[in-house]
C-alpha cells in the first residue's frame, strides 16, 4: 500500500524508512535556477502559473545548497563545464541531474563543428534523466520530472552500502 | 490547581520547552544518522555562483557601517515603543476617567522622543550620518625646517656611476685581511703572574 493511500484512508501510516525517505524526497525535488541558454525559457514557463510545477513541488532555490535537482537547461560550452561541474559538486547528496535540450544531452546542433561545446553533460557530471527536444516543451519538463519520481522511489538507504553492483 | 502534584501553568510551557528540544535534538541525531555525507573540498568551499572564490571571506569590515546600524536600531527600538503607546495608552477610557492622563501620556512619550532626537542631533551635528565626514581635522606638527631645504635637496643632482662588478676584489681582500691576521704581533703587554720570592 502506497503511502498516499494510506494518507487518505486514515491518519496512521505504516511504511519502511525507505518508502518514507523517499516520498520526502519525491515530493520536493527543489531544482537550482540555474539557466544556460534558450531551453531555460521553456523551464521558465514549466514553473511559471499555465504549467506550474510547483503543483509537484518542484520550486526554484537560488542556491546549490538547497536544491536537489540541477537542470542544465542550455548548451554547455566548455567556459561553462567547469562551473556547471563545481556547482553541482556544491549541493547536498542526494542530488539528481536532469539534461533538458539536444545541446546538453549530446552537443545538438553543435555535435559536429561547435569547437566550444561540450558534447554532453554527462561527460562532466552523472545525468538521471534526460528530455529530448531542441527547446522541449515544458509538458516535456514535466514529464522528466515524473521519471525522476520513479527513480527516486526505488532507492534505497542502504542499498549502495549493501548492493554495490545494483546502485 | 492547589494540589501541588498538579502542574502549574509555567510547568506546562517546561514541558514544551523540553519537548520542543528533544525533537530538535531527535531531528538532527537521525539526519545525522541517514543522510548520505560526502564531502569534498569543492562542496565545503565557498559559493559564488560556481565562480572561483577570490580571496578569504574573513575581511575587515568599515567600523561605519557600526554607527549607521546603532541609530537604526535606536529608532528600530522607538517604533516599538510608540506603538503598544498608541493603542494602550490612548484608549479613552483611561482619558474619560482623568482627564490629565491624556497630557501625562502625551508628556512622557515627548519626553522620551525627544531623548532620542537629541541623540539624532548629536550624531548629526558629528558628522557620522555622513558617509565621508565632512569636517575631518588633520594633526599638525609643526616642524622648523624650511621647506627650501627639502627643495635643495630634491633638485640636487646625484652622479651615477655604472654597475662594476666588484665580488672578485672582495673575496681578494678578505684573504689578504686573513694572512693579515696571522701575521699580526703579539700584542705589546701581556699579564703574567710573578711568583713571590
Amino acid at each position: 500500500m502506497s503511502l498516499d493511500s494510506q494518507l487518505q484512508n486514515d491518519g496512521v501510516i505504516v511504511a519502511k524508512l525507505d518508502d518514507l525517505l523517499n516520498w520526502a524526497r519525491l515530493s520536493s525535488m527543489w531544482p537550482m535556477s540555474f539557466g544556460i541558454a534558450c531551453c531555460a525559457i521553456e523551464m521558465m514557463g514549466a514553473m511559471a502559473s499555465t504549467y506550474d510545477l510547483d503543483r509537484m513541488g518542484v520550486f526554484p532555490r537560488p542556491s546549490p545548497r538547497q536544491s536537489d535537482v540541477i537542470i542544465i537547461a542550455g548548451t554547455v560550452t566548455f567556459k561553462m563545464a567547469d562551473r556547471i561541474k563545481k556547482l553541482y559538486e556544491q549541493m547536498p547528496d542526494p542530488k539528481y541531474v536532469i539534461s533538458m535540450g539536444s545541446c546538453s544531452n549530446c552537443g545538438g546542433p553543435y555535435w559536429q563543428h561547435g569547437y566550444h561545446v561540450v558534447k554532453g553533460v554527462d561527460k562532466i557530471i552523472p545525468v538521471d534523466v534526460y528530455v529530448q527536444g531542441c527547446p522541449p516543451r515544458p509538458e516535456a519538463l514535466i514529464g522528466a520530472f515524473i521519471e525522476l519520481q520513479k527513480k527516486i522511489d526505488k532507492e534505497s538507504l542502504l542499498g549502495e552500502q549493501l548492493f554495490k553492483e545494483k546502485a | 490547581m492547589d494540589d501541588p502534584a498538579q502542574l502549574s501553568e509555567y510547568g506546562k510551557i517546561l514541558i514544551i520547552l523540553l519537548i520542543g528540544a528533544l525533537l530538535v535534538c531527535a531531528t538532527i541525531f537521525l539526519a545525522r544518522l541517514i543522510s548520505p555525507k560526502k564531502n569534498n573540498p569543492i562542496k565545503s568551499g565557498t559559493y559564488e555562483c560556481g565562480e572561483e572564490p577570490i580571496g578569504s571571506s574573513w575581511v575587515q569590515f568599515n567600523p561605519r557601517f557600526y554607527v549607521i546600524a546603532l541609530v537604526f536600531l535606536l529608532f528600530d527600538v522607538e517604533l516599538i515603543f510608540i506603538f503598544p503607546w498608541a493603542t494602550v495608552f490612548g484608549q479613552s477610557e483611561y482619558i474619560a476617567a482623568d482627564e490629565r492622563w491624556g497630557w501625562f501620556t502625551m508628556i512622557e512619550m515627548a519626553m522620551f522622543i525627544g531623548v532620542l532626537i537629541l541623540g539624532l542631533v548629536f550624531v548629526w551635528k558629528k558628522g557620522d550620518l555622513e558617509w565621508v565626514k565632512p569636517q575631518v581635522s588633520l594633526p599638525k606638527v609643526p616642524v622648523y625646517i624650511p621647506d627650501s631645504a627639502y627643495a635643495s635637496l630634491n633638485s640636487k643632482t646625484y652622479q651615477l656611476r655604472d654597475y662594476v662588478v666588484v665580488a672578485d676584489e672582495t673575496v681578494v681582500g678578505e684573504v689578504v685581511t686573513a694572512n693579515e691576521v696571522v701575521s699580526v704581533p703579539k700584542p705589546a703587554f701581556k699579564p703574567r703572574f710573578k711568583k713571590p720570592e
